[in-house]
C-alpha cells in the first residue's frame, strides 16, 4: 500500500518531533532529513498544528514541537488529517461495482481496508517510536557482512 | 499434543518489578476474581468457560500451558492465559496467548506487561522463541497492547465463512 506524499510527510514529522517533545525543531532541520521541498513541509506541518499535533514557536531557536500524547495518537488519526485508506478506487460508486462482478471485486478490497484500517489504528506514535530504536538497535548490534 | 515433562514451580518467573505487584501461577482461590475480571470486560460471567480453563491449565503440570495471575495487596488484578502449540497451522512449536485482561482501575500500570513478560519467560522455558496472539479487527485497545509491546503481524490471515 502506498500513502499520499503529505501523509508521509506528516509521520515522518510527528514521529522526527515526537522523538524528543522537549526539543522545537526547524522545518528546514525536517525538510533537509526527509528530502521534502520546505513549502511542501509548511503545508502539512501547518495542518498538523492545526490539529493539535505539533505547535509551533517563531523567532530565534523557533520551529515545531510535538504537541500530542504519544501513548494515545494513532497512526489512522494522522493519516486521517490528509487521506482516506481505501483500497476501493475513487469510481468505486461507478456502474460496475453495481454488478455481480464489482460487488464481489469491492468486497475482498474491503477486506483490504478494514485490515489496513486496523492495523494503523493500532499503533501509537509511542510504539512506532519504540520500533524505530528496536530496528535501529537491530542494525547496530548486526554482525558486520551481515545485511539484510 | 505431545507433552514437555513437568513443570517447575511458577513462582519463580516473577521478574523483578517495583511495588508489590507479583506474578504467580493461578490457584482455585483465584478463579471468583478471574471470572469478575472478565465479566466486567466482556459483560458475560462464563463461570464454566473459567473452571473448564483452570483445569485444562492452571491445574495439570504441565510445562506446555500456562495460567497466570498477577497480584497485589491480596487482590487479582489481572490474568493470562498461554500454551506452547506443535505445529499448529503448520508452524514450528510457538507460544500462543489466548487471553489476557486487566482489571480497569489497575490499568496503565504495567501490569499486563508484566503479565506478557512473565508467559513469554514460560515460553522460552519451554523452548520455543516466538510467541503470537489472536484478535478481534476491532478490539483496538488490546491490538494497541499487543503492538505497544513489540507485536507485530505474523505471516497468516484468519479466514472463515458461515456454516448456515
Amino acid at each position: 500500500m502506498k500513502l499520499q506524499k503529505n501523509t508521509s510527510i506528516a509521520l515522518c514529522s510527528i514521529l522526527q518531533a515526537a522523538s524528543d517533545p522537549t526539543r522545537q525543531i526547524s522545518a528546514a532541520d525536517i525538510a533537509s532529513k526527509f528530502g521534502v521541498s520546505l513549502h511542501h513541509l509548511g503545508k502539512v506541518l501547518r495542518q498538523l498544528g492545526r490539529a493539535g499535533m505539533v505547535e509551533s514557536a517563531r523567532g530565534v531557536g523557533g520551529g515545531y514541537r510535538f504537541s500530542g500524547n504519544a501513548k494515545r495518537l494513532t497512526l489512522m488519526d494522522v493519516i486521517d488529517l490528509f487521506e482516506s485508506i481505501s483500497a476501493l478506487p475513487a469510481e468505486s460508486g461507478g456502474k460496475e461495482y453495481k454488478t455481480d462482478v464489482g460487488r464481489a471485486i469491492a468486497r475482498v478490497l474491503s477486506e483490504i481496508d478494514e485490515t489496513a484500517k486496523a492495523t494503523f489504528r493500532s499503533i501509537s506514535i509511542d510504539t512506532m517510536l519504540k520500533l524505530i530504536e528496536r530496528d535501529r538497535h537491530a542494525r547496530e548490534t548486526r554482525p558486520q557482512g551481515r545485511g539484510r | 499434543m505431545p507433552l514437555r515433562g513437568r513443570r517447575e514451580k511458577q513462582d519463580v518467573i516473577d521478574p523483578a518489578a517495583p511495588g508489590s505487584l507479583r506474578v504467580r501461577a493461578i490457584k482455585l482461590e483465584d478463579l471468583d476474581q478471574v471470572i469478575a475480571i472478565d465479566a466486567d470486560i466482556t459483560g458475560l460471567k462464563k463461570v464454566d468457560y473459567w473452571y473448564e480453563l483452570f483445569h485444562r491449565y492452571g491445574t495439570r503440570g504441565l510445562q506446555q500451558r500456562f495460567f497466570l495471575v498477577a497480584e497485589s495487596d491480596n487482590a487479582i488484578k489481572g490474568f493470562i492465559v498461554g500454551e506452547v502449540r506443535d505445529w499448529e497451522f503448520g508452524s514450528p512449536p510457538c507460544g500462543w496467548v489466548f487471553g489476557i485482561s486487566v482489571r480497569g482501575d489497575a490499568r496503565l500500570a504495567g501490569v499486563g506487561s508484566r503479565l506478557l513478560e512473565a508467559v513469554c519467560e514460560c515460553f522460552r522455558r519451554a523452548g520455543v522463541n516466538i510467541v503470537r496472539t489472536l484478535l478481534a479487527r476491532d478490539n483496538h485497545l488490546v491490538m494497541s497492547f499487543f503492538r505497544s509491546q513489540g507485536m507485530m503481524a505474523a505471516p497468516f490471515i484468519a479466514l472463515e465463512r458461515d456454516l448456515d
